[in-house]
């Protein structure tokens, strides 16, 4: 974990209460696609726990979601504005277990953070197939950015308004064979892909956090192994045989 | 050359400033990002006789200035806590450490306070008879006078360290509760535990955190904080460590005034990871600004007034 200022320096709507906000700053806690930050938002008094759609030395990008007073704050900062963040935060995805065709599962704005992850997988060359759902046309985004990296992509939507007519699962025939998965969504879409997946997998799980690194057990959970886990520390990305739903 | 140090009960500490039991686990989250020997000491999460998973999620809501936890003591037990984590404690801390301990009955705040009082990394012994967030226990024993000298005298029959007896705000008459501590043998008093509190989600009508209450906690509560030390401090001789919304070095001076020796600093650790670094650093120069040589010449200065 670290602690440094960054500067806002792109900060925009994509898609229905969905934004992109890039920085610059100190990244080098990051050491896994899957972290997450923990972003101080003036005028609140807990931090908001955001995770990374990709980073390079020196720049960090998010995608986040309009869903309370703190990230409808954050939508209205502007470019040069500042913020505190604690980076580097959580276990993130482990890529050593993928195997060659790895599939990637994202729901709504469980979405960012397999895009860098998508990347470190074909870097890795592997190759990568994904499923993105979303409820509605309106709320489709990073379509074009997965496809851009050579990611074989599926697009659903819950009323068919775009792509595939559907819910992720409803996809999984058209993505057969996969060696492994790496999902971040809603908890409902994540229990439905862990029933109906073949293989084994990681989960990107979210919890209401007080600190967001590991001091305050506000967000720890039961696993299946009996072994208690923080979200924010030992997850936000468990194996899927150790969910207990 | 201002003068920090503290004394409680015979434990000398270079400055008052304590991480709170709860909001700062066993410190290594910190010890990442500064030397923890710079504190005075540390408080180490709530530990009762049995390991505890705490309660249902969502436990932690978010309120104007502060927040409401009801983690419900969530602990590896006493055991693992003298075999794994004082040895893994001891690598990243060498001070006198205040052991926080918590319990469901009479029988366990016994069992505990008499193994962590064998072990020589343990400075002072913090009885939680003030926890909110669990039932049949916690704070069921620090609301009565009498079950508060109880507990206090069985725990110091088995005890050679100083107890303090950490006490819960959600009283009607705190004075009246530490007295009856101290009168049973108390060392000191360790106060306030955290107000209780309720936030209900508009969308969904329901109460946000799984346990329904929890316990209030940052810069919201420092008056209340300010107050009930004051109250106690008129009340009692022993020594007080004060908290309750500590996140600058300016809170510890008027916590202190209001008869405070030590302070602990609870969520703001939280929100901030570097808030006890940044009010030991800012500590000397705040107190050269007050006209401060000796932060001891302070303590319950505001009653003299």
């Amino acid at each position: 974990m670290k602690q440094g200022i960054f500067t806002i320096t792109e900060n925009r709507k994509i898609a229905k209460d969905i934004y992109i906000m890039s920085m610059e700053g100190d990244t080098s806690a990051f050491t896994r696609p899957g972290q997450f930050a923990n972003l101080e938002v003036k005028g609140f008094y807990l931090r908001r726990p955001i995770s990374v759609y990709d980073w390079e030395d020196g720049k960090l990008v998010m995608i986040y979601k309009v869903v309370g007073e703190g990230t409808q704050a954050m939508s209205e900062m502007e470019v040069g504005e500042q913020m505190d963040l604690l980076t580097g935060l959580g276990n993130g995805f482990d890529t050593a277990k993928s195997g060659d065709t790895p599939l990637l599962v994202g729901g709504g704005v469980g979405v960012p953070p397999l895009y860098a992850l998508a990347k470190k997988l074909i870097a890795e060359g592997k190759t990568v197939k994904a499923i993105l759902g979303f409820a509605s046309a309106e709320d489709v985004f990073c379509e074009e950015e997965f496809k851009a990296l050579g990611v074989e992509t599926v697009i659903v939507t819950a009323d068919g308004s775009y792509g595939k007519k559907g819910f992720v699962t409803d996809a999984l025939k058209d993505v057969e064979p996969y060696t492994y998965f790496y999902t971040c969504g809603p908890k409902a879409m994540l229990q439905a892909l862990c029933e109906q997946c073949t293989t084994s997998g990681e989960l990107s799980l979210e919890e209401r956090m007080g600190c967001g690194f590991g001091a305050c057990m506000g967000c720890t959970c039961e696993t299946t192994k009996g072994e208690k886990k923080r979200i924010c520390k030992e997850g936000p990305v468990l194996e899927k045989e150790e969910i207990v739903w | 050359m201002v003068n920090t140090k503290v004394v409680l009960s015979g434990v000398e500490l270079d400055n008052p400033i304590i991480p709170a039991s709860g909001c700062y686990g066993f410190g290594y989250e910190f010890a990442e990002l500064y030397d923890l020997d710079i504190l005075g000491s540390l408080s180490f999460k709530g530990t009762t006789k049995e390991p505890r998973y705490g309660n249902v999620n969502p436990r932690i809501a978010e309120t104007p200035m502060g927040m409401l936890n009801a983690v419900g003591l969530q602990n590896p037990g006493i055991d693992k806590v003298i075999s794994e984590e004082l040895p893994k404690l001891r690598a990243c801390f060498h001070k006198p450490i205040v052991a926080n301990i918590s319990g469901f009955s009479m029988e366990e705040y016994v069992h505990c306070c008499e193994k962590i009082d064998k072990e020589e990394q343990i400075g002072i012994i913090e009885v939680n008879i003030s926890c909110p967030n669990v039932h049949n226990g916690g704070m069921s024993f620090g609301t009565l006078p009498e079950s508060a000298a109880a507990i206090t005298k069985a725990v110091k029959a088995v005890t050679t360290k100083p107890v303090y007896m950490k006490l819960s705000p959600n009283v009607t008459n705190i004075a009246e509760i530490a007295k009856a501590c101290e009168e049973a043998g108390a060392d000191g008093i360790s106060m306030i535990n955290t107000p209780m509190g309720v936030r209900i989600d508009l969308k969904t009508r329901k109460p946000v955190l799984g346990n329904v209450t929890g316990g209030l906690s940052g810069p919201a509560i420092l008056p209340i904080a300010v107050r009930m030390i004051w109250q106690v401090y008129e009340a009692v001789k022993i020594p007080i460590i004060g908290m309750g919304g500590v996140s600058r070095a300016r809170d510890v001076i008027e916590l202190m005034l209001a008869g405070a020796t030590g302070v602990q600093v609870g969520a703001a650790n939280l929100v901030n990871p570097m808030a006890c670094k940044q009010i030991i650093d800012e500590l000397p120069k705040v107190m050269e600004e007050y006209g401060i040589e000796n932060l001891t010449d302070i303590i319950g200065g505001a009653h003299n007034a």
